[in-house]
């Protein structure tokens, strides 16, 4: 009797294995069809942290900024890295047309020429309060970059609150306003 | 025939300096070939963050060039391997390691050949018992007696 019911155990234990872990698949892949799991996300790491050092120049029409500026301001600002010859960017322009009345937008023009960008920002209405320059896109990899658009949420004191590796939607523009009201 | 030889050649030659590396010119070597290799064997265990599966040293990417420029400033400020590595991690997270660490999300992938080959032995185990058990088993009396009848003739 009792050696019957270790065969059992013994025999059972793989199929349990396989059953918890086909489990866990499921939820893996449940999650990334709602879009709460991403395993490709890339830049955590910079969430909830203070944004590094910087300087930027002036990107005309507008001018430049560094860290010390956007850690004093008093309400959040959004950071939205762009590039004139960057698709995604030119559909994202509109979106952020919509959005800079209710948040501060700044853009940092990213490996790009300004005259470049100048010219852009007249083709498109420009959404920006201020533009600097990162031409050799360094300033983008101390923020862990890897393309543009991208947008960082700043809270006042210089805090990054959130992260959007991708052109702004109105999804997730409605996050994105859940952390300013 | 030979047309077609010569067509698929001239493809195939078209193609190789796509596919041989990333590194777009000599300028990006450090000096010391010491500290270029180093930074050659970092490259190869870092992602490129644009074209997923390549690592950075085998990446054309604009980004994985930039990277790779990282790699080799931090390497000729006198960084030790493991401190460029948490460089990168710090910046771009765990994602970025082409080999992953041990964490609860990684650690079924860790555990796995082991979880295999335990599972493959126990079944190999029991089904070698049972196969065993049954050769040796032995006969009933009836059998036995069968047996006996039979050899008689």
């Amino acid at each position: 009797m009792q050696d019957i019911t270790r065969r059992r155990l013994l025999w059972s234990l793989p199929f349990a294995t396989a059953a918890v872990a086909g489990g866990g698949f499921l939820a893996m892949l449940s999650r990334l069809r709602k879009g709460n799991f991403d395993p490709r996300e890339i830049n955590t790491p910079i969430l909830n942290k203070p944004i590094p050092s910087f300087t930027l120049a002036d990107q005309p029409p507008s001018t430049g900024f560094n860290q010390q500026e956007l850690q004093q301001q008093t309400k959040p600002v959004l950071i939205n890295f762009f590039a004139s010859w960057c698709i995604p960017c030119l559909t994202e322009m509109g979106v952020l047309q919509q959005l800079s009345s209710h948040i501060a937008i700044w853009g940092i023009a990213y490996k790009d020429k300004p005259d470049a960008v100048a010219g852009f920002l007249q083709r498109n209405s420009n959404p920006y309060r201020r533009i600097g320059q990162d031409p050799d896109g360094s300033v983008g990899i101390d923020w862990g970059l890897s393309g543009v658009p991208e947008s960082f949420l700043i809270m006042p004191g210089g805090i990054i609150k959130w992260h959007y590796p991708k052109p702004l939607t109105a999804t997730s523009t409605k996050t994105l306003l859940s952390f300013v009201q | 025939m030979r047309f077609i030889a010569i067509l698929f050649i001239f493809c195939i030659s078209l193609s190789a300096p796509i596919i041989a590396f990333g590194i777009d010119s000599p300028d990006e070597m450090l000096a010391n070939p010491q500290q270029e290799k180093r930074a050659e064997n970092l490259g190869s265990q870092l992602r490129c963050l644009v074209c997923q599966n390549e690592s950075i040293e085998d990446s054309s990417a604009d980004l994985a060039k930039d990277l790779r420029k990282v790699v080799r400033q931090r390497i000729a400020a006198g960084d030790t391997d493991q401190q460029v590595m948490q460089w990168m991690v710090d910046h771009y997270g765990n994602f970025i390691r082409l080999n992953p660490p041990f964490t609860i999300t990684t650690a079924l992938l860790w555990f796995m050949p082991i979880l295999a080959l335990s599972i493959g032995l126990m079944v190999a185990f029991v089904t070698l018992r049972k196969r065993k058990n049954t050769v040796t088993a032995a006969l009933s009396k009836e059998e036995q007696k069968r047996l006996n009848e039979l050899m008689k003739d």
